[in-house]
């Protein structure tokens, strides 16, 4: 296989942290992904993916013009991605009425300072490869990030597996049952900004949204209840991934929008063969 | 009046108003319920049951008055209390297991990782006691209407509460599985204060120890006080009931002056 000598060429290492990324990454994916599939945000957290763009031009920004080293476009990315899930979170809890259009607001405007950021940096940036994704830009350090993000967004998720599934479930039993779903739903979007934020350099942010639904909505056609669910989304988001940048190498395609095809080709068979069977019986 | 019956109270509403973005919803409201009544919550769409049933939980907050619920404040004795929301309100394909639902009664008493085995002991116990031991696996959304309204009523018993509570349980559900309904109430009845909100009347009598009328006004009878003239009272208008029978729908209840 041509894909898996080139993962053991060092001369491109590029592809190994790829696939190394993206495989980690797929655990919070699944995860993550369950959640927000199964509560119906994925308008929420699509908001959040784009409002990710701000901070990174806002850590380019830094970096370039202000000189500040410490504060790059991942660091940005992660500042934003909280600060978006927060605001997003209080205006989904607290507007009782236009809670979409409050939050498509912030999803422009969120990409708007982003791109406002990046035309006063100094040196030529092409947005394309934050919004879209570029392996090429994936170093050691990026997986180290992975990792952590990825062992914290796990961790929470595991920890408070109850309390989140009862928030999705049914808010107003969990308040009755001395729960403060309002502060796990905040931390639930959290989350999911956190898991966003591991993958945009793999798939872009205008992608990633795909990403964390497609496998979690596959999983649904097959898993009997939310843990199945998660175990499911986890092994078909590493299958979208792996067979993507093996058949972007193989093909000399970009990676991301391939995996995101491969997932979207998946999802549509998924549900085409579950209608299918439910109309049978 | 059964040996059962105790002279305590279970909830106690003192001179009570509620408005709702300046619309009174409910006024002047005092009201005394005994532990182990089973009483019914009626009136016409609009009058104020889920209202009132949302202040007795703690989930609203009078503007005037007080409400004292086994004791203590409504926040405080929220664990305390078993509620049964109306299962038709959920997301049908939410992938979440039976003994999950059941389960969720329990949640106060962990803050995180796995329940205790005594919390799976509890939750096993209440769905045997509805009847439905052999579906704990099975996914909520793949069960019958009435099986998900029993499956809720365990996951209020697994709380283990002194008072249970139930907002339209009979709406969406077919005969059968209301008189099987109305079976397990009775028996839990025996142990528990049990309170139903509904707008389907005809059922109150049979098995129902007293009868709240709720049209901004809240009035308790006894269910023998309840007679056509009295239901004529509390819907505001001559209403056609009374002939059908012991169903009918919510159009059927009233025919002006509701909101």
């Amino acid at each position: 296989m041509e894909f898996l000598n080139a993962l053991a060429d060092p001369a491109i290492p590029f592809l190994r942290y790829a696939l190394a990324a993206g495989i980690m990454a797929s655990l919070s994916f699944g995860i993550i992904g369950t959640y927000v599939v199964a509560r119906r945000i994925t308008y929420i957290a699509g908001a959040i993916a784009h409002c990710v763009l701000g901070g990174i031009g806002a850590g380019l920004y830094c970096e370039h013009k202000l000189g500040i080293t410490w504060f790059g476009p991942l660091s940005g990315a992660i500042v934003a991605a909280l600060l978006a899930a927060i605001i997003i979170g209080l205006v989904s809890l607290h507007a009782s009425q236009r809670e979409d259009t409050a939050i498509g607001a912030l999803w422009a405007i969120g990409m708007a300072i982003g791109l406002l950021f990046i035309a006063k940096t100094p040196g030529y940036i092409e947005p394309m490869s934050y919004l879209f994704g570029n392996i090429l830009l994936i170093s050691e350090f990026d997986l180290w990030m992975v990792l952590v993000l990825d062992i914290l967004v796990v961790g929470t998720a595991v920890l408070f597996y109850h309390k989140f599934l009862a928030v999705c479930f049914d808010e107003e039993y969990a308040r009755l049952r001395g729960v403060r779903t309002d502060l796990y739903y905040l931390l639930l979007l959290c989350l999911t900004a956190l898991t966003v934020v591991l993958l945009v350099r793999v798939v872009g942010i205008v992608m990633v949204i795909a990403l964390l639904t497609l496998p979690a909505a596959v999983a649904s056609n097959f898993a009997k209840g939310l843990l199945q669910m998660m175990v499911l989304a986890t092994l078909f988001c590493s299958f979208f991934i792996g067979s993507g940048l093996a058949i972007s190498y193989s093909f000399d395609l970009p990676s991301g929008p391939t995996i995101i095809v491969i997932a979207g080709l998946v999802y549509l068979l998924a549900t085409g063969l579950g209608q299918f069977r439910a109309r049978r019986n | 009046m059964t040996a059962a019956s105790t002279t305590e109270t279970a909830v106690r509403i003192h001179d009570l108003d509620f408005a709702y973005n300046g619309t009174p919803i409910l006024e002047n409201v005092n009201l005394e319920i005994m532990a182990r009544d089973s009483l019914c919550i009626v009136g016409p769409n609009g009058g104020g049951k889920t209202t009132l049933l949302k202040l007795i939980l703690g989930l609203l907050k009078p503007d005037r008055g007080d409400i004292e619920v086994l004791r203590q404040t409504p926040e405080k004795s929220r664990l305390h209390i078993g509620y049964v929301p109306q299962y038709a309100r959920f997301d049908p394909q939410f992938p979440i297991t039976v003994l999950e639902v059941v389960l969720m009664g329990r949640l106060d008493r962990i803050f995180c990782g796995a329940y205790a085995r005594q919390d799976r002991e509890a939750a096993e116990a209440a769905l045997a006691e509805m009847g439905l031991a052999d579906l704990a696996g099975r996914l909520f959304a793949e069960i019958s209407g009435g099986q998900r309204q029993r499956v809720l009523i365990a996951r209020a018993l697994a709380a283990e509460g002194e008072l249970l509570i139930l907002d339209e349980p009979t709406a969406n559900i077919d005969a059968a599985s209301e008189e099987h309904l109305f079976e397990l109430l009775a028996k839990l009845n025996e142990r528990l204060t049990v309170m139903l909100v509904t707008h389907d009347i005809g059922f109150a009598s049979k098995f129902f120890k007293s009868i709240v009328c709720v049209n901004r006004q809240v009035v308790l009878h006894p269910t023998s006080e309840l007679t056509g003239e009295l239901i004529r009272n509390m819907y505001g208008g001559d209403i056609r009931m009374i002939r059908h029978d012991h169903r009918c729908s919510p159009e059927g209840h009233c025919s002006h002056g509701i909101s």
